[in-house]
């Protein structure tokens, strides 16, 4: 009989691609993040920030200081003086102290726990949203964003990111292949910075950036290890299957 | 049968029948020597199987199945407990392995009418276990209990709503509650890890048993019992072990490198496998855009969308499911395998495996979105659904109407 190898590689790989187109989604464009968990510096920086200006309302409740401080190569006692900023034992949940009532009395909505929230709105929403607040004197904290309307929560960042504001601007459309200058048009309903934070455009997009790489990587701490096994357990199957494949062919040889 | 006096296992075949149990079913069972490509998928949906149970009697070690502590106690699985989130990606893309396994076992049975006399029963106990499977699969998605857990729980249940007089109070009883709550969680759990596992533990040895009374068919669909040489072994059948367990081990190992490929890097299977709302916790008070079964209801799911009326909508999803019960006798042709049946076999048949693809996908998407960018996705699920009842209902017309080849006497493309 026939043993069809290329096929049975075939039809069970076409069973995948019925997995790979993205379900659902909004009609707003998102920009791409590139997640990066090898790079232990940005997720560091990641940590840091989230630690100084997220923690407070948001907790990581499925996360445990020490997983965090091992898996981004953190000293725990440097974790402990610099990233913790209760008096919380290093080996527990990273919960905070905001009563779920107050955050709802506060912002319309208690601030949700985000240890997953990478894995649910996924990194270039992430991304996206958090460089997507502007100025709404009508809303209860003054700004709007683009992404989340009407969304509770303030923009913490502000400080550093500047006043990002919504209306007309000069935007650069495309580039002059002779000069290499911008060419640019009018464009209504753009976001641009009115008045500079302390951090440049570039700063800020590259802070936001770690931000959500970290948070990318406390969705799913395994996932760099997951990886890594995977390539080993591949290998381990292909030399298996040399015998395999071998002994088959030694039985079925007197089968006519 | 060779009986070994004098020995540890003479002693225990006098008292239980180990060695010929084994003859039966492995060293002396005859299965036809041409089997191909389609014939690997009964021993991988087993493979799932055990899969299932082994990593599912782990995860219970460390669930906690409450409203309260269920979804933390998914992420402690996930991060605390060694090796507990390999168990866990092991059991969630084993679910969906599983069905494809059990949908390319089906199609085989469709194409080579493994399902003719004399294997109704064997059809039968499969298509039991198929039922059970997508009540099992359900069940267990509600058991992480995040936002899909529990709002497809709602629609499903819910379903059951449309029954007239007693639809209300029937779901009430399913749910144990006036609305999905921990009732009915604690109540799926037990179902999913005793109940439901035992059953269809069972159903697969009846399924085993039933085939290897009558034989397995195979893709000529010719009888290999008509033809046996002076010891009265079938002359186109080779014993079972060791030729298709070496054989069959092939198709493990590639079959595993696929499995391995998607569970080590694509554990959510793109949201298909685990929807990205499920990563939040269940809130009732809060529904998702766009609620969605997971992939393997997908059809029975756009058949339900396909028809307007709720009540209308639920006896066409339960009709899909049952026809498929009754297929041995909607079947008239003469012949079991395609290869031998007529012109309309040979074009619907294959239009049938694309329609159900097809089905599945819609039950994926929004109702509202269009498919190819062509039509919209209503109407293709509404011509889809017709085209799978007419396929089953014209079913005894057709196979009676083609004109068939004649069936080689022994079976072809040996090794």
């Amino acid at each position: 009989m026939k043993i069809g190898m290329t096929k049975l590689f075939g039809l069970l790989a076409a069973c995948v691609p019925a997995l790979a187109a993205a379900a659902g989604g909004s009609n707003i464009h998102l920009d791409e993040h590139k997640t990066d968990l090898h790079d232990k510096a940005s997720l560091q920086r990641g940590a840091q920030t989230y630690m100084n200006y997220c923690m407070g309302c948001h907790s990581l409740e499925h996360s445990r200081y020490n997983r965090v401080a091992k898996d981004l190569d953190i000293p725990e006692k440097l974790m402990l003086e610099n990233l913790v900023f209760s008096d919380q034992k290093i080996g527990e949940l990273m919960t905070n102290a905001m009563r779920p009532e107050d955050g709802k009395t506060w912002f319309g909505a208690t601030p949700p726990d985000l240890t997953l929230v990478a894995r649910v709105r996924r990194p270039d929403w992430l991304y996206t949203y958090l460089r997507s607040f502007y100025e709404d004197p009508s809303r209860p904290w003054g700004v709007n964003n683009v992404v989340f309307k009407d969304v509770g929560m303030p923009h913490v960042l502000a400080d550093l990111q500047g006043r990002q504001v919504k209306g007309t601007a000069q935007v650069a459309v495309a580039y002059d292949t002779l000069t290499g200058q911008e060419i640019t048009e009018e464009k209504d309903g753009v976001l641009y910075i009115a008045e500079e934070g302390t951090l440049s455009a570039a700063e800020y997009d590259r802070l936001v950036f770690d931000l959500v790489n970290f948070l990318t990587y406390v969705a799913e701490p395994i996932a760099v290890e997951r990886e890594r096994l995977g390539w080993w357990v591949l290998l381990f199957l292909a030399i298996f299957f040399v015998p395999v494949y071998m002994l088959n062919k030694e039985f079925w040889r007197d089968v006519k | 049968m060779s009986k070994q006096q004098n020995t540890l296992m003479g002693w225990i075949d006098d008292r239980l029948p180990v060695t010929q149990t084994y003859e039966k079913h492995m060293s002396k069972y005859y299965a036809p020597k041409n089997f191909n490509f389609w014939y690997f998928f009964g021993v991988i949906s087993m493979l799932m199987l055990v899969n299932q149970i082994l990593t599912g009697i782990w995860l219970t070690m460390n669930f906690t199945p409450s409203a309260e502590a269920a979804f933390a106690s998914v992420e402690y699985i996930m991060r605390d407990v060694e090796w507990g989130w390999l168990i866990r990606y092991m059991h969630s893309t084993g679910a969906t392995f599983f069905f494809i396994a059990v949908y390319l076992h089906m199609m085989r049975a469709l194409l080579y009418g493994s399902y003719q006399k004399p294997r109704e029963l064997i059809w039968i106990f499969g298509m039991l276990i198929y039922l059970l499977l997508m009540a099992e699969a359900f069940m267990g998605y509600v058991l992480p209990w995040g936002q899909m857990s529990y709002w497809g729980a709602q629609v499903i249940i819910s379903l059951f709503g449309a029954i007239p007089v007693i639809g209300e109070d029937l779901t009430t009883w399913i749910r144990g509650d006036f609305l999905i709550s921990g009732a009915t969680l604690n109540r799926f759990f037990a179902l999913h890890v005793i109940a439901l596992p035992l059953v269809i533990v069972a159903l697969v040895v009846l399924h085993l048993l039933a085939l290897h009374e009558v034989g397995s068919n195979n893709p000529d669909g010719v009888d290999i019992k008509k033809h046996k040489d002076e010891n009265g072994k079938p002359l186109d059948g080779i014993p079972f072990h060791p030729y298709y367990t070496v054989h069959d081990m092939v198709g493990i190992v590639v079959f595993l490198m696929v499995f391995c490929t998607v569970m080590f890097f694509f554990p959510e299977g793109n949201g298909f496998m685990l929807e990205y709302p499920n990563f939040e916790p269940a809130n009732g008070l809060k529904t998702p855009e766009h609620i969605a079964p997971v992939w393997y209801f997908g059809a029975f799911y756009t058949i339900l969308r396909a028809v307007p009326d709720k009540l209308l909508g639920v006896i066409a999803m339960g009709a899909a499911i049952a026809i498929l019960f009754v297929l041995p006798w909607l079947d008239k042709s003469p012949v079991r395998s395609w290869r031998y049946k007529g012109m309309f076999s040979k074009i619907l048949l294959p239009v049938f495996g694309i329609v159900f693809l097809i089905l599945t996908w819609l039950g994926t998407q929004p109702a509202s979105g269009m498919f190819l960018g062509l039509f919209s996705n209503g109407t293709v699920a509404v011509v889809s659904t017709i085209f799978y009842f007419v396929f089953f209902l014209t079913m005894p017309i057709w196979t009676r109407m083609e004109k068939t080849k004649p069936v080689p006497e022994r079976v072809t493309g040996g090794h």
